[in-house]
């Protein structure tokens, strides 16, 4: 009886669902195909680098990475990791990344704050001194910190994707889009404060040596940053898929060797 | 059934010590030549397992909390700060908070197993009921480290549960304050839920020593539910059940490490990667996912039961839900142990299994949402069967199969024909004993 009940609210659930994503409801994300998705999948290092550039020049100037530092960058599995620097301090690139940023240090010994260029043992600096700043300055709206930000929405590198990327719908009746409001069916709720930021050409990606040319279109810098922030997020992933294969493969040989041991000492009793 | 001990020490030594403290005695008499039914089947295994995960998780715990910080400005960073920093802190975090999950999957199964074979039946009861204790303990110690990590859910989990207490009459508010150790969940809070996290992992393990020794005295139960009768009913433990639990154990911990390591946050929630802030609320707070069933019940009360209002009723069906199980041994009147010989019985109990699953999905989807639309109403709302409905259904099930099921059925249903011995059982002898 039960069981009919269960198969009978599954149905209906089956067919209720695309009634749920009607208009003025929030769309789930577009599915994409994901290099780092699964349990084999691994980070494209340019593709990291191309996310990067896109952080750097676009996200960071409202978004935080509050939980990296700039030596992240360089660490096994991050963009500019170099083999020859196992201590990623010593990255010239990482270096050189973090000398270009300003960071105010201090006190000094006579009880002042000063500013130094930045090095890789640094965390990236918030673009804001405070949230109240960050709102006052974003029409009372918060820009998240993106350090988590895959891993803190269901579905994360497709939600970001998606959201990025979906913009120009029309809003729905009855959904008012005020001045400073923009709005996008994939953000819950429809309205937020951050307009379309990825247009046509708002990054120039350089070619690296010996690389194939990337145009900076919407879609490629959406997926660039995606897999960029998806690495932030979960920065051992690569390592822990690595090492969590050859622990699966050790465990199945050991069960294995235990039926057989199993088999062994039971064999002449009944049971 | 443990019998007199066979335990012979060898060399000088172990003379010298098993007449000043018997300790190699104890274990041989424990865990080597301890006498065993020989029926047992996998059910039996998550004993062991659950020995282990318990191990587990006391081990990745310590460690992580020597990098922890137990303060509502550093927790959550310092959870990152392991995550990404700590030498293999990403696999000790991820091992702890699934070994969490799949420590309950295995009391689950475990308490399962208990039920449907009368593990709790006489002379079991207080083994029984220190699992109870155990499985309380556990779920306490679950809910406090799950606040540890400070993020949203931790704080309106912790929010919502305290809150709980303070639907206890007289003394509620006062209590609530207590365990709060201030106004609302903060500082206070978390700096003694890291403190009672730390501690009750530590009861459990004394508990679970009680458990085994109230485990050794009548010994194992069977599938039978036949008492042992004579040697040829049983096997030594070594090797036959550490092969068997063994092999059971390595199966189930590859499941939880390929959890562990491919699949760290799925049984997690996305908000709780969003640090905990007080002024937003999340706009679906649920519980880990081995609370659901309890939630759904604490949400299915929502009317008033004579002077009880239907915020105490919540609590009081919640916490009973648990509390049932205490009196369990003595609800069920049939002297018949295992439901393999309850044909009745044992149609009720897979009901009550799905029920329990069915109870986990309904908390968590929100109780307004309908599963089976049926028009709408006068203002142009849908409505139909909600899930508060199906919740409210099942919980009565819930109540119901302990309370009117199994005290009825101990005198209405005719038992099938047992074996009459294990040993008969195991040779496919079914010459049947008497029905009682």
């Amino acid at each position: 009886m039960t069981i009919t009940r269960i198969l009978a609210v599954s149905a209906a659930l089956l067919v209720s669902a695309p009634a749920l994503a009607a208009e003025g409801e929030q769309h789930h994300p577009e599915q994409h195909d994901w290099t780092f998705a699964g349990p084999f999948g691994t980070f494209d290092r340019d593709q990291l680098q191309r996310g990067f550039q896109v952080y750097q020049e676009v996200c960071a100037a409202c978004h935080g990475l509050d939980m990296m530092s700039f030596r992240n960058l360089g660490e096994e599995g991050g963009p500019f990791y170099d083999p020859e620097y196992p201590n990623p301090n010593d990255n010239e690139v990482v270096r050189w990344i973090a000398e270009q940023y300003v960071i105010t240090d201090g006190p000094d010994d006579l009880g002042e704050m000063f500013e130094r260029p930045g090095i890789p043992a640094d965390s990236f600096p918030n673009p804001y001194p405070n949230p109240q700043a960050a709102r006052a300055s974003n029409g009372g709206a918060l820009p998240p910190d993106l350090s988590l930000i895959v891993n803190a929405r269901h579905d994360g590198a497709n939600y970001v994707r998606s959201l990025l990327l979906g913009y120009g719908h029309e809003a729905p009746e009855g959904v008012t889009v005020r001045p400073g409001q923009y709005y996008n069916p994939y953000f819950p709720g429809g309205l937020l404060a951050m307009g379309p930021q990825l247009t046509e050409g708002r990054v120039s990606y350089t070619t690296p040596e010996g690389g194939e040319e990337v145009e900076a279109t919407p879609e490629q810098m959406a997926e660039d940053v995606v897999a960029f922030l998806a690495w932030a997020t979960d920065p051992h992933a690569t390592e822990r898929k690595r090492t969590g294969l050859i622990v699966l493969i050790y465990m199945l040989i050991l069960c294995g060797l235990t039926w057989f041991a199993y088999r062994q000492v039971w064999s002449n009793q009944e049971h | 059934m443990s019998g007199p001990s066979t335990y012979e020490p060898k060399t000088g030594f172990t003379r010298w010590l098993d007449s000043r403290l018997p300790i190699v005695r104890l274990g041989w008499d424990s865990f080597v030549d301890f006498p065993t039914p020989r029926n047992l089947n996998y059910w039996w295994t998550f004993g062991g397992v659950l020995a282990i995960f318990l191990m587990i998780q006391i081990v990745t715990g310590i460690v992580l909390a020597m990098h922890y910080v137990p303060h509502v400005d550093h927790a959550f960073e310092s959870v990152q700060r392991i995550r990404r920093d700590v030498p293999f802190g990403w696999l000790l975090q991820s091992l702890h908070a699934n070994g969490a999950s799949f420590f309950f999957i295995a009391v689950y199964i475990h308490m399962f197993r208990g039920l449907y074979y009368g593990s709790y039946k006489a002379p079991r009861e207080l083994l029984w009921i220190l699992g109870v204790v155990i499985y309380l303990l556990m779920m306490a110690t679950g809910f406090l480290g799950y606040t540890l990590p400070w993020g949203q859910m931790s704080f309106w989990g912790a929010t919502v549960i305290t809150n709980l207490f303070g639907a206890i009459p007289v003394v509620g508010e006062a209590l609530r304050e207590w365990l709060w150790g201030g106004f609302s969940v903060g500082g206070a809070t978390l700096n003694r839920f890291f403190s009672l996290h730390y501690l009750l992992p530590f009861v459990i393990a004394g508990v679970v020593g009680l458990h085994i020794w109230a485990l050794h005295v009548p010994g194992n139960g069977n599938p039978t539910g036949i008492e042992v009768k004579t040697k040829k009913d049983t096997l030594p433990f070594h090797p036959y059940y550490t092969v068997k639990d063994g092999f059971a154990i390595l199966v189930f911990l590859t499941v939880f490490l390929a959890f562990a390591f491919f699949m760290p946050n799925v049984l997690g929630h996305a908000d709780n990667f969003i640090p905990a802030d007080s002024l937003v609320t999340p706009s679906h707070i649920v519980p880990e996912w081995y609370y659901l069933p309890f939630y759904a019940i604490l949400r299915a009360i929502t009317f008033d039961i004579g002077p009880i209002d239907a915020r105490l009723g919540g609590v009081l069906a919640m916490f009973g839900s648990i509390g049932i199980l205490f009196v369990l041994p003595w609800l069920d009147t049939s002297p018949i142990r295992s439901m393999r010989y309850r044909p009745i019985a044992r149609w009720f109990f897979l009901i009550f299994v799905a029920a329990c699953l069915a109870l986990g999905w309904c908390g968590a989807k929100n109780p307004d949402d309908i599963i089976i639309a049926m028009g709408t109403d006068a203002e142009g709302h849908a409505t139909g069967f909600t899930v508060l409905t199906f919740a409210q259904i099942l919980t009565a099930y819930y109540f119901a199969y302990f309370l009117v099921i199994l005290p009825v059925l101990g005198f209405t249903e005719r038992p099938k024909p047992r074996p009459a011995s294990i040993e008969a059982s195991v040779l496919g002898d079914n010459a049947a004993q008497p029905a009682q």
